[in-house]
C-alpha cells in the first residue's frame, strides 16, 4: 500500500493535492527504459513515448497498461501504439497494436487507464519495445488569457517530468521541443538541460510506479490556435461519376483572446508584431483531380483563395475574410467534387466508398466533426467500418426527384486533430438500375404533362350535354362558322371584283376587248357559284335562333355586296361597250367616274361592315 | 435584357423595384386586355394585379394616375365605350379597396392628392356614360334640352364641389402630396424642403450619357414605335404614347425611374421593329411573287394565289419576329412580348388593306431586314456588356484593374462577416443609413436607421450624432442603445462614395430636425473641405474623427486620395470610441462605444493612483512572472 502524492497543477497557480490510494501492481513487468518526445510545436500536442517493457514475473503478459490523468483524458484525442521500428523510419500507421479502454481494479480513481495488446505475451525475461501517440487537443492553455494585439502569446503547457504508470521504470528521459527559443519560464528539476529550442529531462532512474513531479513550460507560441468548433463534412455520392464534398466550418481561434483595439494601422505596418498570434490563412491537402472548388460563406463568394497542384496533391490556401485573431470566429463554406472511380469501388456485389475522415486543414483541431455520407437513394445494407470509435447513426434526406430519401451515415467524433485523417469505409448495396429511375420518373412526368394537355384540348368537359347554356354555345359555335364562311366568300367576290378591275386596266393599255371579255365570263362564272354558296351559308344562318342578333348586319353586308358586284359589272360593261364602240376615252372617263365613287363608297361600306361583324 | 432594368435585379441589389415592374406591366397589360376585350374577369384580375403593385412598390401612384390620364384623354376624344368603363371603373373601386389593406397605404388610398385624379375622372366617367346612356334612349331633340338642363345644373354643383375640395386640399400644407410625388411634379421641390430625398443619388436627374448606356438603340426606335402608334390610333396605342411620354418625363426628373420609362422603351421599340419587318418581309414576298408567281397568276388560279401569300406573308412575319425576340426573350416579360405582339397583329391586320401601297424595291428590303437583325444582335451585345460593365458589379464588391491585374476590393463584406462573427446577437450597430439593409441582411445584426426612409426623424437622430463632436455623440448613441458605430471611409484607397462626402447631407438632414446643427458650421466660405482651412467645427465632429483616426500614420501626411488633399486635423485621440476593427483597405472602420462605467472608474483610479502607487505597482510586478 502506497500512498502517494499526486499533484495537479494549473496555469492559475493553485496547488492541490489528491490522496490516491493505489493497489499493487497487477503484473510484475517493469519498464525497462522509457523515451518520451514532447512536440509542442504547434497547437496540438503529441508525444511519443517509446516503451522497453520486460516480464520479471514468471506469468505470461500480453497487455500493458497506459495511465493518463483524468484531467488530461478530457483533451486526449488520440492514443495509438506501434511496434517500434527504429529511429529515423516513418512509422507505418497500418501495424498498430490494438489499444482499448480498462478499468483495472483497485488503481487510483483519477487515473484512466488503456490497455496495449501485445502482439504476443511476454513469457520471463522477455522484452518489447513499442511506441505510443498520444495527441491532445487543447493541452496547451493560454496564459495570459486575454493579450492586446501587440503582446506575443504565450501558453503553459504542464506534464509530469516522470512516467506516470503502474509499473516501476528503471532508466527514463523527456524531451519537450519548442517552436521558439523564447522560453518565458520551466521548472527546472534536476538534469535539467535546455538546448535551443528543447527542454531535457533525466535521465532518471529507478523510479516506483505512480512517479509524479509536476512540470510547467511556459513559452512563446505564435502558431495558428485554429479551432473548428463544429464541422460538418457532407459527403454526397452520385453514381454518375461524382462525389460531392461539402465543408461547412465554424472557426475560432482558440489561442489567447484580443482584448482592447484593433488597428489595422499596426497589422499592416508591423504584421510580425503587432499581431503575431493572428492567422491569416488556412492550407488544406486534397486529394488529386479534385475539381469545382469552391469556397463562400453564407453573404457569398470569398474572393481570397488560392488553389494549386500537381498529379499527387492539391492544395487550397484560404483566408478568411479577416485575419482572426484571439477569440474572434469565422464561418465559411468549402466544397469540391471527386471522381467517381478514386473513392468508389466493388467488392463482392458490395459497393464501398473509401474516403478520408477528417478535415484536409493542416493542423485543425476540431471539438466536434460530423461526417455525413449521402448515398444514393435506393441503397441497403450499409455498414461502417472506421479506423478508431466514432457515434454512429442513420438519417434520410431528401433531395432532388426523390421518393423515400436518400439514406445517410452519419458519424461524430469530438476532438479530432489531423491524424484522424484516415480513410474510413462505407459498404452498401447499390443496383445500377436504381441510377434510371430518376430520368425516367423526368421523362414521364413530361410524359404525362404532355398527354393530359392533349386530352385536356380534345375532351369537352361539359358536365350537361343537354343544358341551354352548352346548345347556345355549340350553336353559337355553327354561327361564327358560318359567318366565316360567309366572310370568306364576300372576299372572294371583292378578290374577284380587283381581278375585272385589273382586266379593266390591262384593257386600257392594251385594248385586247376579248380578253377582257373572257375575264368578264370567268368573273361572271365565279361569282355565280359564289352567291350560290352565299345563299346556302344565308338560310342557314336565317334558320339558326343563335344568329338573330348578327344576322342583320350580315344580310346589310350581302346585299351592299350585291350592290357593289352589280356596280362594278355595271362598270366594266359600260368600258368594254365603249371600248367596242370606240366612243372617246374622255366620255367613257366621264360615265365611269360617278359609277366608280359609287363603287369605291360601297366597296369602303364593305370593308367596314366585314371588321364590325369580324369584331363580334 | 435593358440594362436599366438590370440593374435593379443583380444580386447584391436585388429590389423590390424589380417585382414592382413586373406587376406595373401586367397591370397596364390587364387594362389594355381589358381595353380590348370588355371582360369583367380581365378587369378584376387588373385590379388585383395593381392590388399586388401596391404591395411591392410605392411608385403604384404612377399607375393610378396614368390611367385615369388616359380614361380622360378617351373621353375627351370621343372615344368613350363601355368597355373603357369595365376596364377603368372596377380598377379603382376594387383597387382602392386592396390597396386600402396595405398598411403602409392605408388611408391614404382615398386621402391624399396622388388618388385625387383617379377619383375625378371616375366620377366624370360615370357622368359620360349617364350622358351616352340618355342620349340612347331619348330621341336627339328631348336630348338637346336634357343636354342643357343639365350641364345648367351640373355646372353649378361641379363648381361648389370643387370649390370645397381646392379648399380642403390646399388648406393641408404640402397640398395632400407626399414629398416624393411633388419633387416629380417639382423637380426643385426636394432640394428646397425635403433634404433625404434629394440625397439619394437615384433621385438626382439622369445625365444623357446614362440615358444613352440604358436604351441604346432603342432611343431611335421610341420615336418610330410612337409613330406607328399613332397610324392606326386605337384606344390601346394611345395609352402606350401616354406611358411613354408621362415615363420619359419622369425618368428624366429622377435616375430611379429609367426603370418605369425601360418597360415602355421596350414596348415601343417592338412595335416600331415588328412594323418595319412587316414592310420589309411583305415587299420582299410581293416582289417574289412577281418574279416566281408570274405565269401562275396569270393562269386564273389568282383568286387563290392571291390569298394564299398574303397569309404567308403574315406568318413570315411572324416567324421573324420570333426569331428576333428570342434572344431578348430570357428578360423581357412574356406579358410585353404579348402587348407587343397584341398590338403588332392589331397594326398589321389594320395595314392589310394598305398593303399594296408600300411595296419597298426587294434590295433595300432585303439589306434593311439585315440592318434591322444586325441592329437587334448589336443590341444584346450591347446590353450584355452594359450588363456586365456598369450593373453587375454589385455595390458592395468593388473591383480595380491595375498592372497586377483584377484587384478586389471585398471592404464591406469583410466588415459585414467580422460583425457577424464576432459581435453578441443582440448588439445595435449604428451607421448612415445606406448601409442599413445591408448590415442587417450581411451581418445580421439590428441597425438603428436603414434605407428604408420613411422616418426622417431617426435618421436625423444619427445624421446628428455624427455631426456632433465626440460626446455629444456618444450620449446620443448611449440613448439609442448602441453598441458599434461603422462609418465608410475611402480616403486610402480612393473610393468616393464614402462618408465623408455623404456628410454633408448628415448634416441637412440632421439640422432639418435639430437646429443646433447649421450647416454653416462646416463650411468654409460656402466650401466644404477638410483639410486645414477646414471649420474647427468639422475638425471635431464624429465623422471626421472616426473616418481619419490614425490615418496619418499610413503616409505620414494624412493625404486624402478622395479629395486630393491633406486631412486638417491629423493627430487625435479617441475619448468615448475605440476602434475594433478596420477593413483591408480601411473602407470600412467599426467603432465600439467605450463603456461609461469605464470612464468613471479611470477617473477613480487616477485620484487612487496618485494616493497609493507603490500597492498598485506592487500588484504589477508580481503578475510579471508567475512561474519563479
Amino acid at each position: 500500500m502506497g500512498v502517494r502524492r499526486k499533484m495537479a497543477l494549473r496555469f492559475d497557480l493553485i496547488i492541490f493535492t489528491i490522496l490516491l490510494f493505489a493497489s499493487p501492481v497487477l503484473s510484475d513487468l517493469i519498464l525497462s527504459k522509457v523515451d518520451r518526445r514532447i512536440d509542442l510545436t504547434s497547437q496540438i500536442v503529441r508525444i511519443t513515448s517509446t516503451l522497453k517493457v520486460e516480464n520479471e514475473g514468471s506469468e505470461p503478459v500480453s497487455e500493458v497498461l497506459l495511465a493518463f490523468p483524468d484531467l488530461q483524458v478530457k483533451d486526449l484525442a488520440l492514443l495509438k501504439a506501434s511496434p517500434h521500428e527504429g529511429k529515423g523510419k516513418v512509422k507505418s500507421l497500418s501495424a498498430s497494436l490494438p489499444v482499448e479502454n480498462v478499468k483495472p481494479n483497485g488503481m487510483p480513481a483519477a487515473l484512466t487507464f488503456y490497455a496495449v495488446k501485445l502482439p504476443k505475451a511476454l513469457g520471463k525475461g522477455d522484452s518489447y519495445t513499442f511506441d505510443v501517440l498520444a495527441v491532445f487537443a487543447h493541452a496547451l492553455r493560454p496564459f495570459p488569457e486575454k493579450i492586446t494585439q501587440a503582446d506575443i502569446q504565450l501558453v503553459v503547457f504542464q506534464e509530469s517530468a516522470f512516467y506516470l504508470t503502474p509499473y516501476v521504470v528503471k532508466v527514463q528521459s523527456l524531451s519537450v521541443k519548442l517552436p521558439e527559443s523564447r522560453i518565458e519560464s520551466y521548472t527546472k528539476l534536476e538534469n535539467t538541460k535546455i538546448h535551443g529550442s528543447e527542454i531535457k529531462y533525466g535521465p532518471y532512474e529507478n523510479l516506483p510506479s505512480f512517479s509524479y513531479s509536476p512540470i510547467v513550460v511556459h513559452f512563446e507560441s505564435n502558431q495558428p490556435f485554429a479551432v473548428g468548433q463544429e464541422v460538418v463534412r457532407e459527403i454526397e455520392i452520385s453514381h454518375w461519376g461524382n462525389v460531392q464534398v461539402t465543408e461547412h466550418y465554424k472557426l475560432v481561434h482558440g489561442g489567447a483572446q484580443n482584448k482592447g483595439e484593433f488597428s489595422r494601422l499596426d497589422y499592416q505596418a508591423r504584421p510580425t508584431i503587432r499581431g503575431a498570434s493572428a492567422f491569416k490563412y488556412l492550407i488544406a491537402k486534397m486529394p488529386p483531380r479534385v475539381h469545382s472548388v469552391y469556397y463562400r460563406d453564407e453573404i457569398g463568394n470569398i474572393s481570397t483563395s488560392n488553389l494549386w497542384g500537381d498529379s499527387k496533391k492539391t492544395e487550397l490556401l484560404i483566408e478568411p475574410r479577416y485575419p482572426l485573431f484571439g477569440g474572434w470566429r469565422t464561418a465559411f463554406t468549402i466544397g469540391y467534387g471527386l471522381p467517381l472511380k478514386d473513392f468508389l469501388f466493388e467488392l463482392e456485389g458490395n459497393r464501398f466508398l473509401n474516403i478520408t475522415f477528417g478535415s484536409p486543414m493542416n493542423e485543425l483541431v476540431i471539438d466536434n466533426l460530423i461526417v455525413k455520407v449521402v448515398l444514393p437513394e435506393g441503397s441497403g445494407d450499409i455498414s461502417v467500418s472506421a479506423p478508431f470509435p466514432v457515434n454512429q447513426w442513420e438519417e434520410t434526406k431528401l433531395s432532388h426527384l426523390d421518393l423515400t430519401g436518400r439514406p445517410v451515415v452519419v458519424l461524430q467524433k469530438t476532438n479530432v486533430v489531423p491524424e484522424h485523417n484516415q480513410f474510413f469505409q462505407v459498404y452498401y448495396k447499390f443496383s445500377k438500375l436504381s441510377m434510371l429511375r430518376e430520368p425516367f420518373m423526368l421523362i414521364f412526368g413530361f410524359f404525362s404533362l404532355f398527354v393530359a394537355g392533349i386530352v385536356y384540348m380534345h375532351v369537352d368537359m361539359s358536365i350537361s350535354k343537354s343544358s341551354a347554356a352548352y346548345l347556345a354555345r355549340l350553336q353559337w359555335d355553327e354561327v361564327q362558322a358560318a359567318i366565316q364562311q360567309v366572310e370568306n366568300v364576300i372576299n372572294r367576290c371583292l378578290t374577284t371584283h380587283d381581278k375585272l378591275e385589273a382586266s379593266l386596266r390591262d384593257l386600257s393599255r392594251t385594248g385586247d376587248v376579248q380578253a377582257c371579255k373572257a375575264a368578264r365570263k370567268a368573273a361572271d362564272g365565279l361569282l355565280k357559284e359564289l352567291s350560290k354558296e352565299l345563299k346556302l351559308v344565308l338560310s342557314f344562318l336565317q334558320s339558326s335562333s343563335a344568329a338573330s342578333q348578327i344576322l342583320p348586319k350580315v344580310e346589310e353586308l350581302v346585299a351592299k355586296e350585291k350592290d357593289l358586284q352589280e356596280k362594278v359589272m355595271a362598270k366594266h360593261s359600260t368600258v368594254v361597250d365603249c371600248y367596242e364602240k370606240k366612243t372617246g376615252i374622255r366620255d367613257s372617263e366621264n360615265r365611269v367616274a360617278a359609277q366608280q365613287q359609287k363603287i369605291t363608297a360601297l366597296r369602303q361600306e364593305v370593308e367596314n361592315l366585314l371588321e364590325l361583324i369580324d369584331e363580334i | 435584357m435593358v440594362p436599366s432594368y438590370i440593374s435593379r435585379s443583380v444580386a447584391g441589389s436585388y429590389d423590390n423595384e424589380a417585382v414592382a415592374i413586373f406587376a406595373l406591366i401586367i397591370t397596364f397589360y390587364l387594362y389594355i386586355k381589358t381595353l380590348n376585350t370588355g371582360s369583367l374577369f380581365y378587369a378584376t384580375l387588373n385590379a388585383i394585379a395593381y392590388f399586388y403593385m401596391v404591395c411591392s412598390w410605392g411608385g403604384y401612384t404612377f399607375i393610378i394616375n396614368l390611367i385615369p390620364m388616359h380614361v380622360l384623354l378617351c373621353i375627351v376624344t370621343g372615344r368613350y365605350s363601355s368597355r373603357l368603363y369595365i376596364a377603368y371603373a372596377p380598377l379603382v373601386v376594387l383597387g382602392t379597396l386592396l390597396a386600402a389593406l396595405v398598411p403602409v397605404v392605408g388611408f391614404n388610398a382615398v386621402m391624399t392628392s396622388e388618388h385625387f385624379a383617379s377619383f375625378l375622372v371616375f366620377i366624370i366617367l360615370h357622368v359620360v356614360a349617364l350622358v351616352y346612356y340618355i342620349k340612347g334612349i331619348l330621341s336627339p331633340k328631348m336630348f338637346k334640352v336634357a343636354v342643357t338642363l343639365v350641364v345648367s345644373v351640373g355646372l353649378v354643383v361641379c363648381c361648389a364641389v370643387i370649390a370645397i375640395l381646392v379648399a380642403l386640399v390646399a388648406s393641408s400644407p404640402t397640398k395632400g402630396w407626399s414629398g416624393r410625388s411633388l419633387s416629380l411634379l417639382d423637380p426643385t421641390y426636394a432640394s428646397k424642403y425635403i433634404p433625404i430625398i434629394a440625397s439619394v443619388s437615384e433621385h438626382q436627374p439622369p445625365t444623357w450619357p446614362s440615358y444613352f448606356m440604358d436604351i441604346n438603340v432603342l432611343a431611335f426606335l421610341v420615336p418610330a414605335g410612337i409613330i406607328a402608334c399613332f397610324l392606326p390610333l386605337s384606344d390601346a396605342s394611345s395609352f402606350v404614347v401616354l406611358y411613354i411620354v408621362t415615363s420619359v418625363y419622369f425618368s428624366g426628373v429622377m435616375v430611379r425611374l429609367m426603370l418605369v420609362f425601360a418597360p415602355a422603351a421596350c414596348i415601343m421599340s417592338g412595335i416600331a421593329l415588328s412594323q418595319a419587318f412587316d414592310v420589309f418581309t411583305r415587299s420582299i414576298k410581293f416582289q417574289l411573287l412577281r418574279i416566281l408567281g408570274f405565269s401562275e397568276a396569270d393562269a386564273g388560279d389568282g383568286s387563290s394565289a392571291n390569298v394564299v401569300p398574303e397569309n404567308d406573308a403574315v406568318k413570315v412575319d411572324k416567324s421573324e419576329e420570333t426569331i428576333k425576340e428570342r434572344p431578348s426573350r430570357k428578360n423581357k416579360k412574356k406579358e410585353k412580348e404579348q402587348m407587343e405582339k397584341a398590338q403588332a397583329e392589331k397594326t398589321s391586320a389594320k395595314s392589310k388593306t394598305e398593303k399594296r401601297l408600300l411595296v419597298l424595291p426587294m434590295e433595300l428590303s432585303v439589306i434593311g431586314l439585315l440592318l434591322l437583325v444586325f441592329m437587334g444582335a448589336f443590341y444584346v451585345v450591347h446590353c450584355v456588356w452594359a450588363a456586365a460593365e456598369a450593373y453587375s458589379a454589385p455595390s458592395i464588391v468593388l473591383t480595380s484593374y491595375t498592372h497586377e491585374g483584377l484587384h478586389v476590393f471585398d471592404d464591406f463584406r469583410e466588415a459585414y462577416a467580422w460583425l457577424r462573427h464576432n459581435t453578441e446577437v443582440d448588439d445595435k450597430v449604428a451607421s448612415w443609413w445606406d448601409y442599413g439593409y445591408q448590415t442587417t441582411a450581411m451581418a445580421n445584426r439590428t441597425v438603428i436607421v436603414d434605407n428604408n426612409t420613411w422616418n426622417n426623424t431617426h435618421i436625423a437622430t444619427v445624421g446628428t450624432a455624427m455631426s456632433s463632436p465626440e460626446k455629444a455623440a456618444w450620449e446620443i448613441f448611449n440613448s439609442l442603445d448602441v453598441k458599434y458605430v461603422l462609418v465608410v471611409f475611402g480616403g486610402l484607397v480612393g473610393y468616393p462614395s464614402d462618408d465623408i462626402n455623404k456628410f454633408l447631407w448628415m448634416v441637412r438632414i440632421g439640422g432639418g430636425v435639430f437646429p443646433h446643427i447649421k450647416e454653416p458650421d462646416y463650411l468654409r466660405d460656402g466650401q466644404y473641405r477638410i483639410d486645414s482651412q477646414a471649420t474647427p467645427t468639422m475638425l471635431n465632429c464624429l465623422m471626421y474623427k472616426l473616418s481619419y483616426y490614425r490615418f496619418v500614420e499610413t503616409d505620414g501626411k494624412g493625404f486624402d486620395r478622395v479629395r486630393r488633399t491633406e486631412i486638417g486635423k491629423k493627430y487625435f485621440k479617441l475619448t468615448h470610441f475605440e476602434e475594433v476593427f478596420t477593413t483591408h483597405h480601411w473602407m470600412v472602420r467599426i467603432y465600439k462605444l467605450k463603456p461609461s462605467k469605464n470612464r468613471i472608474r479611470g477617473k477613480m483610479k487616477k485620484s487612487k493612483s496618485r494616493t497609493s502607487t507603490p500597492s498598485s505597482k506592487r500588484s504589477g510586478s508580481r503578475k510579471k512572472n508567475p512561474w519563479q
